[in-house]
């Protein structure tokens, strides 16, 4: 099933134009990443989908539903966590949760929810009193406490340190394990790609690139070989590196020579990110 | 109506929970009630001062509390990202905004009582004879100033700056309209200023039945006053409300 399509969506502010026409499917289940740089139109992507904002174009649909018309019973559906947002200071993380657990017909936990993102030993402790991962932490437990289908993270990990990153990053897989479909945005790569089935690189509002991050990577063209010979360096490109390496380390050993600082390199995904933003800053 | 219900809990509790809400919005008019009430005493034009001084208090608690306490707990929950967060859960905005302003007008109701009890208990202050027209004068007060309060959310611009420019509205506002005593002897050109001040009819109101005895019908005229700017009040909400903050 597929749990969200987008077709030709754009959207204008004034003169500028922040979506221009992209098209993507998330099938359910599916943890689907919008990778780009600031600016690039991810938020403004996420917050038409989460029923924030009007599109311009192009046709929308979320578990069925079109989420500009702010339906009660799509917003029972869907998890959001904002990019800023905080809650009351002075209520506790139990309290707050519980607000939020009555605002849906079905709910989970609220126990449990704190268990899960990991906040057990803050649950009686004020807001006001949490550090900046922990909020994000309860940013989350707020986004699923409804028993969300679909869950959006909007930049759920910038300002973290490496530490809280990866703890935030075992969460999400955690509700990947849940059969959440989750969509969530980035601009860090190496997010996406400990995260994402599927990722769509968003470059000034239009889709540069969209497949798994193995998928990116082969496409980006030719193996490199590099090596030094009689202290010159020699750059191979080859679509056959089996071959070309076999050939080229077969003639050396024959002639007995040593093929110095040999490396074998595949573009990595983030070679393939740079490159895709590169010609971002090509003139036309 | 459930979920009204469970809002108007959820707010109480973020309300009381607030230390400086609950003293600055509460507290604020009672204490000064208290205070006034020490200094003067006696009679003026042969009424009890400390008649006057429970309408007038109850008069500057309207303006604080449901206008100015209202302002700046919208403003403050639009810019931390509240509004919009919740804007995203099943609960319609109309119940959150009806709740919001239940739960202020259930602040401003008790406030009312402390003072009338107060007044009663500490300065023997006659009860009133009609409390019908008390409870609907209060009601129509409460009504415009909250209109006013959501108006006032929608055009201050940053929660840092909200309780200022709410506290530079409501104290001369309160001056100019007679309660914080008489305007008589005020030169003419803050006569004509307090003239089309909101809060100069519901003093209007408020004094003509505590101190002298009136029916809520006595003023039609000042109730349409109060009932014109609620609606200016509402009809800018409508505009210019948004639920998102004013990031840069």
């Amino acid at each position: 099933m597929t749990a969200i399509r987008v077709r030709d969506l754009r959207k204008r502010y004034g003169q500028v134009e922040a979506l221009r026409g992209i098209s993507f499917e998330i099938e359910e289940g599916e943890v689907f990443g919008l990778l780009g740089p600031n600016g690039a139109g991810k938020t403004t992507t996420v917050e038409i989908l989460e029923g924030y904002r009007r599109r311009d174009g192009g046709s929308v649909d979320v578990l069925g539903h079109d989420p500009q018309r702010a339906e009660r019973a799509f917003r029972e559906r869907i998890g959001v966590v904002l990019q800023h947002s905080e809650m009351w200071p002075n209520l506790t993380v139990a309290e707050t949760l519980r607000v939020f657990a009555g605002y849906y017909r079905r709910s989970r936990d609220v126990g449990e929810t704190i268990a899960l993102v990991g906040l057990g030993h803050k649950r009686d402790d004020r807001i006001k009193t949490l550090s900046g991962g922990q909020k994000r932490r309860l940013d989350l437990a707020l986004a699923l406490v409804g028993d969300p289908e679909l869950v959006f993270l909007d930049e759920p990990t910038t300002g973290f340190d490496p530490q809280a990153r990866r703890a935030a990053w075992e969460m999400v897989r955690g509700l990947r394990s849940l059969g959440k479909t989750i969509l969530l945005t980035t601009h860090y790569l190496d997010e996406a790609q400990q995260l994402a089935d599927r990722l769509a690189v968003l470059r000034d509002g239009e889709i540069v690139t969209i497949g798994t991050p193995g998928e990116l990577v082969d496409a980006s063209g030719p193996t490199e070989i590099r090596y030094r010979l009689d202290g010159e360096l020699t750059l191979l490109r080859t679509d056959e590196p089996t071959r070309a390496l076999h050939e080229l380390t077969g003639r050396a050993l024959t002639e007995g020579r040593e093929l110095r600082d040999l490396e074998v390199r595949r573009a990595s995904l983030e070679d393939v990110y740079l490159e895709l933003l590169r010609e971002e800053e090509a003139p036309e | 109506m459930r979920l009204f219900l469970h809002q108007l809990r959820a707010d109480q509790l973020v309300f009381w929970r607030n230390r400086e809400s609950a003293i600055f919005v509460y507290l604020f008019p009672v204490l000064l009630f208290l205070l006034l009430g020490t200094v003067y005493g006696g009679t003026y034009e042969g009424r009890p001062v400390v008649d006057y001084l429970v309408a007038s208090l109850i008069a500057y608690g309207v303006a604080n509390t449901a206008f100015g306490g209202l302002a700046i707990m919208l403003v403050v929950r639009r810019e931390l990202g509240i509004l919009k967060r919740i804007r995203s859960t099943p609960l319609p905005a109309a119940t959150y905004v009806a709740a919001a302003l239940a739960s202020i007008v259930v602040v401003f109701l008790l406030q009312t009582a402390t003072i009338l009890l107060l007044g009663k208990l500490v300065y023997d202050a006659a009860w009133p004879d009609d409390w019908l027209s008390v409870a609907l004068a209060v009601g129509v007060g409460a009504a415009a100033f909250c209109a006013l309060g959501l108006a006032a959310a929608a055009l201050i611009r940053s929660s840092e700056g909200a309780a200022a420019v709410v506290n530079v509205i409501i104290l001369p506002m309160t001056f100019l309209s007679g309660g914080f005593g008489p305007t008589r002897d005020f030169p003419d050109f803050l006569q004509r200023i307090a003239d089309v001040l909101p809060l100069t009819y519901f003093v209007e109101l408020i004094v003509g039945i505590f101190v002298h005895g009136e029916a809520l019908w006595a003023k039609p005229g000042t109730i349409a006053v109060l009932v014109l700017w609620g609606l200016i009040g509402a009809a800018i909400a409508v505009r210019r409300f948004r639920w998102e903050p004013r990031l840069g």
